[in-house]
């Protein structure tokens, strides 16, 4: 584990316990653990996902992100290969979003 | 986690506005989560990715034991014209509140997704559909194909 995330707690699933413990070095560190590098895309999803978090205390749905941000459903899987639900909100440092869709 | 990559396959056999749900709901999740999954649509469940019925499922409100979303409806109500269609526009409109796509909207979603999505040739046969008939993006597979395609998945029949 590099050094950025060793002061971090996780929970069994990899997702970050502490939302504010979370910066942009971070993101990369985590996303990188997925074999992630980050791109400005990706940034718009993390952007949109820190933005909804703040306003509303939990991760945006898939279908949330999709329908207000430009980042449409496969350019989504794209970038998030193992599958957008989950790495979405790890990367950005917040817990298992709980939207079924 | 476990140790082989885990892989789901569905069968949707109904075409009703509230059957229409479960297998797409599942299959987005299933793709949400990074999990290989492949829909067989059969019999009725065609009309989901049927292009010309997609968006027309209707609610059956006779013989329908759980017809009672928001008020019971008895089956002699069911039975007079227009009950199927206005408890169907009902349904959409509660389905939309919970910011589910329409099942149109919702199939091109799970392909963008990557979901793999099937119509069944025999049941076509039947109806007298063609490929073209089909959403763009499906294909069409025999009973047996979708075995071997199932083979070592977790299968779930809707």
């Amino acid at each position: 584990m590099s050094d950025v995330l060793a002061s971090i707690k996780f929970d069994a699933d990899g997702f970050m316990e502490d939302a504010k413990q979370w910066n942009k070095e971070v993101a990369a560190a985590l996303a990188a653990k997925e074999g992630i590098t980050l791109t400005e895309r990706h940034w718009v999803v993390l952007d949109y996902c820190r933005k909804e978090y703040e306003a509303k205390g939990e991760a945006p749905t898939l279908r949330n992100i999709t329908k207000n941000t430009d980042v449409g459903t496969k350019e989504l899987y794209e970038l998030f290969p193992g599958g957008p639900g989950k790495l979405a909100a790890k990367i950005a440092g917040l817990k298992k979003p709980t939207g079924c869709i | 986690m476990a140790e082989k990559p885990r892989k789901l396959c569905l069968i949707a056999s109904k075409g009703s506005l509230d059957m229409a749900y479960p297998p797409l709901i599942l299959a987005n999740a299933a793709r949400m989560t990074g999990i290989e999954t492949h829909v067989f649509f059969t019999f009725w469940g065609l009309d989901i990715i049927t292009k010309k019925k997609m968006n027309k499922l209707n609610v059956a409100t006779v013989g329908n034991p759980s017809m009672h979303p928001w008020f019971h409806i008895p089956t002699w109500l069911g039975a007079i014209p227009g009950m199927s269609a206005a408890a169907s526009w009902m349904m959409r409109k509660e389905i939309d509140k919970l910011d589910f796509p329409p099942v149109g909207e919702f199939v091109e979603m799970i392909i963008d997704a990557g979901a793999k999505v099937y119509g069944c040739k025999m049941s076509m046969d039947m109806m007298k559909l063609t490929k073209a008939d089909l959403v763009d993006g499906a294909e069409v597979l025999g009973a047996m194909e979708f075995m071997d395609i199932a083979d070592g998945a977790q299968i779930i029949f809707v």
